[in-house]
């Protein structure tokens, strides 16, 4: 359990040159072990999908240095050692859902005959099998957000990253999700870096949430999550997990405060 | 979602029967006659009134058939010459398909090439966009010397100048323009260039070169047409259309315009069949039940 999944020193994201700059992230320090599940939480803008996107290789960082399974995150991402669900769904117009959560499978090259299979057992997991060959304009934002999961999760691979993934669901499907991303997670090992907006949803699902603060993006605290890893509907009547939303409640309100002064 | 909507919808329609296009039988809804013939029956009526209109004043007002023939004139002038003008029709339709076929595979050879290359894309852009305002048509005598006159090549090559350029310029323009966000998620499962310009540009760029190919399959009729009156073979439209107005039989010449029409109209309907069949998914399509 003690193997580092992600480890960042320093490191920090600039966008733009000259006048127009925007310091993203600065002198981030983050290590996530292998089987944790990171919740990042925070004020918009202050950086949260730029960290996702360090991590997965999508933007490179100006400075400080990032591992990701013990490689650059250029190879983490040549390995397909991560799968991806962005702030929107993505999925191509072109292919029915069933396709779309094949598409990874395409690329990475699995054999054609275990496809279907591999994209109907995504399906199943996210309760969208029944719609398989509709095309994604006809699903819900909702349910477009679920076949992004589900594409994510096909390859299996070690990380997942998540960008408020559930943003568009309604309050019982949301937890129904929560549910099952918790499951999945038990069950493969799988490590979780989930961005989020909701207190209650990070420290239901995580096993550290991660405080992050603006202008410049930093991390203004971490509060670790000692509730045990089987959870259910009881978990969210527990004191404990009470007293964490409490806990982390403050750090924010204490990060938007000394946002500056880092 | 609504950013990618957008995208599709501006689509350039350029095409002149883009308005028609709604009104034919969507995918996946069952067209009953009775439906099909409350759609069409508009376009039907105006299309009578035109020629009854056309027949009436023509009568009415004594118009010589060198300044226009009586749609009558001109039907009788149909029957009588169908064979020679339908075979006139089908040489013309000929030059006009092959230089269709090698013109839109040029284009989306070099279109592939500027959208993977970005000097390529660079250097050519602009030297195409410039040729394609260029009256393309015009180099018919010189293709005629270089080829000869009576070789149907020097037709093709025409037509294939003329539907390069359009075709070219628009599905480049969809090989480029994606949706970043897509680009992002294949470079997160590190997809190689091929696999984007596969599975990302190449859907993206289909909407573009259906509506390219339309516009080009009337204007390869057009260019072989024009290509035609320029000299050649005599047994073709265009040299037909010459030779019966020289010789003020202008009810025949009015005929093999209305094959040459028919040829158009064609064409263009069995490209978008093609298309209906290539792009189901595509936001025009989707029926509204
Ligand atoms: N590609 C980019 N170019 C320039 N600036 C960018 C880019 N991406 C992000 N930024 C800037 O970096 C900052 C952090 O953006 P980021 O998207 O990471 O915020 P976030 O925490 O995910 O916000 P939200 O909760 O609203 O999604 C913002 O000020 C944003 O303007
Ligand atoms: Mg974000």
């Amino acid at each position: 359990m003690s193997s580092s999944v992600v480890e960042a020193r320093g490191v920090g994201k600039t966008f733009g040159t000259g006048d127009g700059q925007i310091v993203a992230l600065s002198g981030i320090d983050l290590q996530i072990h292998q089987g944790d599940f990171i919740s990042l939480i925070g004020p918009s803008g202050c950086g949260k999908s730029t960290l996702l996107r360090l991590i997965g290789d999508l933007v490179s960082p100006t400075t400080g240095t990032l591992v990701v399974n013990g490689k650059t995150p250029g190879q983490a991402r040549l390995d397909r050692d991560y799968g991806i669900v962005f702030q929107s769904a993505t999925l191509l117009d072109w292919r029915s859902v069933q396709k779309n959560v094949e598409l990874p499978l395409e690329i990475m090259d699995f054999p054609s005959e275990e496809r279907p299979a591999r994209a109907r057992e995504m399906l199943d997991l996210v309760q969208l099998d029944a719609f398989a060959d509709h095309f994604p304009w006809q699903l819900s934002g909702g349910m477009q957000q679920r076949v992004a999961i589900a594409r994510a999760l096909a390859f299996r691979p070690s990380l997942l990253l998540m960008d408020e993934p559930f943003g568009a669901l309604d309050e019982m499907t949301r937890e129904a999700m929560q549910q099952e991303v918790l499951r999945v997670w038990r069950e493969t090992g799988t490590s979780v870096v989930f961005v989020t907006h909701s207190i209650p949803e990070a420290v239901f699902l995580s096993t550290r949430v991660v405080v992050m603060s603006p202008r410049p993006g930093h991390i203004s605290d971490e509060i670790v999550v000692d509730l045990p890893r089987q959870r259910d509907q009881d978990t969210r009547e527990q004191s404990k997990y009470f007293d964490l939303v409490i806990e982390v409640r403050e750090a924010l309100r204490k990060g938007e405060k000394g946002g500056g002064a880092l | 979602m609504t950013e990618r909507d957008d995208l599709i919808r501006e689509t350039p329609e350029t095409d002149v029967f883009a308005s028609f296009e709604g009104d034919l039988p969507t995918i996946g809804r069952r067209s009953s006659p009775g439906r099909l013939l409350r759609r069409y029956l508009p376009a039907f009526i105006a299309f009578l009134t035109v020629i009854l209109v056309w027949e009436g004043l023509t009568r009415l007002l004594g118009v010589e058939s060198f300044v226009l023939s009586k749609p009558s004139e001109i039907l009788t002038s149909f029957t009588e010459t169908f064979t020679t003008i339908w075979g006139a029709g089908m040489r013309t339709l000929l030059e006009a398909a092959t230089g269709f076929v090698i013109g839109t595979s040029l284009a989306v050879a070099t279109s592939l090439a500027a959208a993977r290359w970005v000097g390529f894309r660079d250097g050519m852009l602009p030297i195409a966009i410039a040729l394609n305002a260029t009256p393309i048509a015009a180099l018919a005598p010189i293709f005629n010397s270089w080829f000869g006159l009576t070789n149907p090549f020097s037709k093709m090559a025409v037509v294939a100048v003329v539907v390069y350029f359009p075709v070219m310029i628009n599905t480049t323009r969809g090989l480029l323009e994606v949706d970043p966000a897509e680009l992002e998620l294949m470079r997160s499962m590190a997809a190689t260039p091929a696999e984007v310009t596969r599975r990302i540009r190449i859907p993206r760029a289909l909407p573009y070169f259906f509506s390219s190919i339309k516009v080009a399959s009337v204007l390869s009729l057009i260019a072989a047409i024009i290509a035609e009156y320029f000299g050649g073979p005599q047994n073709v439209l265009g040299q037909y259309i010459v030779n019966r107005a020289q010789l003020f039989q202008f009810p025949d010449a009015w005929a093999a315009i209305l094959v040459a029409s028919i040829l158009g109209v064609t064409f263009y309907l069995l490209i978008l069949l093609a298309e209906r069949r290539l792009m189901p998914w595509h936001v025009s399509f989707r029926s509204s039940d």
